[in-house]
């Protein structure tokens, strides 16, 4: 479909020729409008990824990343302002499954097998047994868990859990993936393999990718750009393209990698001093 | 297959070790227990241990395989077909209360309201005396029949069965619809799955795990349930009937009365047997968890 973007062009992304994937417009999001613990989560907050493009979130706990994407995936909804989903309004693009979804606890549900877990997106867009089964299977294979399909979750160690979560949102082909904090309750060690996995993945599907995390070394590793946040209310204080060389275990240490953590590191600890 | 053979055989272990252990206490106590029973400052603690009150085991086998009445049917035949006429009962009351709570748990995960309406006056069904339901159902449904078939006595004993049957079914199976955590119904969301299909495909499975558990406290009510209502409407044929009858002749023939109760216990086991039949192909995944490490 589309070759990953290099370097997305600096300032906004309207202008480039990729077409958006995701596009967030002047969207606030305000919980319990009205009542004493009104939060105001999300402020005039503008975003665009491009088709293609691997967009990481970072800030500190309580910035609104988290619910970003849940702005993104239509779980919930926004008070002002608008979204758009592979050109569509998300509301729309939920319906029509435009996007996998993976969150820190891998959600699989135990009574099913691993293969079942992995079919049941299939299964809910109305696929045939046989479709599904051999599509699960070739998903299993991409994670590398291809002799677990008989097994149940609770049987699995939670990295395999996880990887069963991404084969499950990457099942229907959606050209949008968005994961929050799908790494967040791992080892390091485990972490890292799984880094690697998901950009090849994401590499050979072509998918764009939204991912939220709170760390800034896999927020740089994983991302062609990093979408600074701050708390309170949250919004967007920096955008930092990230320019690797290779994404590869020689990337973690190669000189751009620390540029680009510093980059990172300093846009965080300067969010605070602008806020209002 | 084979592990399923052995936990079969130490569930049978189990369950006879259980009988024996019953068997020991029963006759242990008539060996030591006073007859008159111990009593302090004018309490009974300790029930009377002598043979009126409690009759040694091998008597009641033994008054088993004797007629009820002289020359009459075999006392184990008269309880048999006492227990299959209240099992019947039983069933239907079980099946009933059963259905009826899932709809009303189903409805209380539904709308927020019904449950805030609705759960307090569940609770306060369970309340209500038995005793005086019963003849008030009695009457209610004496003008009532489905068409052709006017109403008989046993359903008001299965109506009462599964007024007590449908408690247990509604708060439990309520528990387990709300049981799935945010990250699955936010993905069954994602997926563009109304509330029938997360019901189906999410809230039912996860639900499982707290409705079998209600359904042997449901099967258990359901017995008490009919027992009870046989005797407060004086319905014949049951083993509820036979409990009162025999315990008429408590005083002349002790181990007869044992034998029906004997028929009760058996009643319930069967009842607990079949839920736990029912659970055992759709609790697979419970069995099999060995974490691999990779």
């Amino acid at each position: 479909m589309s070759h990953r973007v290099d370097a997305a062009a600096p300032g906004p992304e309207r202008t480039s020729p990729v077409r958006a994937a995701v596009s967030v417009d002047g969207v606030t999001k305000v919980f319990n409008p009205g009542r004493p613990d009104q939060v105001r989560a999300l402020s005039n907050v503008d975003l665009t990824v491009a088709e293609g493009q691997f967009v990481t979130l970072i800030g500190p706990s309580g910035c609104g990343k988290s619910t970003l994407l849940r702005l993104i995936a239509d779980l919930i909804s926004p008070t002002m302002g608008t979204i758009t989903v592979a050109g569509q309004p998300a509301a729309k693009a939920r319906l029509r499954q435009e996007y996998g979804i993976a969150f820190q606890q891998s959600g699989l549900f135990e009574w099913r097998t691993v293969l079942r877990n992995v079919e049941l997106p299939l299964e809910l867009r109305g696929m045939s047994r046989a479709d599904r089964k051999a599509r699960a299977e070739e998903m299993l294979a991409l994670v590398g868990l291809p002799d677990f399909a008989d097994h149940y979750p609770a049987q699995l160690s939670g990295g395999m859990q996880q990887r069963v979560a991404i084969a499950r949102a990457l099942a229907v082909s959606p050209p949008l993936l968005l994961m929050d904090e799908p790494f967040g309750a791992l080892d390091e060690m485990t972490r890292e393999r799984l880094q690697t996995e998901l950009l090849q993945i994401c590499a050979q599907t072509a998918t764009t990718t939204v991912f939220v995390t709170h760390s800034i070394s896999e927020a740089v590793f994983l991302s062609n750009r990093v979408v600074v946040m701050s708390p309170r209310p949250g919004r967007i204080t920096a955008s930092i393209d990230v320019d690797l060389p290779t994404r590869d275990d020689a990337a973690r240490q190669s000189p751009a990698f620390f540029d680009a953590i510093t980059a990172v590191r300093r846009a965080l600890r300067a969010a605070p001093a602008v806020a209002p | 297959m084979n592990r399923a053979a052995r936990n079969g055989g130490r569930t049978a272990i189990a369950a006879l070790l259980g009988v024996v252990l019953f068997v020991l206490l029963w006759e242990g106590y008539k060996l030591v227990g006073s007859p008159d029973g111990t009593v302090l400052f004018g309490v009974r603690i300790l029930p009377r241990a002598d043979d009126l009150s409690m009759p040694h085991l091998y008597d009641v086998v033994r008054r088993l395989g004797r007629p009820e009445l002289a020359g009459g049917r075999p006392v184990w035949i008269v309880v048999l077909h006492a227990c299959a006429f209240t099992l019947g009962i039983t069933a239907v009351g079980f099946a009933v209360g059963a259905l009826v709570g899932l709809l009303l748990a189903v409805l209380m995960q539904r709308f927020r309201i019904v449950e805030r309406g609705l759960l307090p006056y569940v609770i306060l069904s369970q309340t209500v005396p038995l005793v005086a339901l019963a003849p008030l159902v009695a009457g209610w449904s004496g003008n009532l029949s489905f068409g052709p078939y006017p109403w008989q006595d046993w359903m008001t004993v299965s109506l009462i069965a599964a007024y007590l049957a449908f408690f247990p079914v509604a708060v439990g199976m309520l528990r387990g619809l709300q049981s799935p955590p945010a990250a699955g119904v936010e993905l069954m969301r994602s997926y563009a799955a109304g509330w029938w299909r997360t019901l189906i495909k999410l809230r039912f499975p996860a639900a499982l795990p707290y409705l079998f558990p209600a359904l042997r406290l449901a099967g258990a009510a359901a017995v008490v349930g009919a027992v009870v209502g046989e005797i407060s409407t004086g319905t014949r044929g049951g083993i509820g009937r036979l409990i009162i009858e025999y315990s008429r002749e408590a005083t002349s023939d002790p181990a007869k009365v044992y034998t029906a109760m004997l028929g009760a216990a058996i009643l319930g086991l069967l009842v607990a047997g079949f839920v736990g039949l029912l659970e055992l192909p759709l609790m697979r995944h419970r069995r099999r968890v060995e974490v691999v490490t990779l």
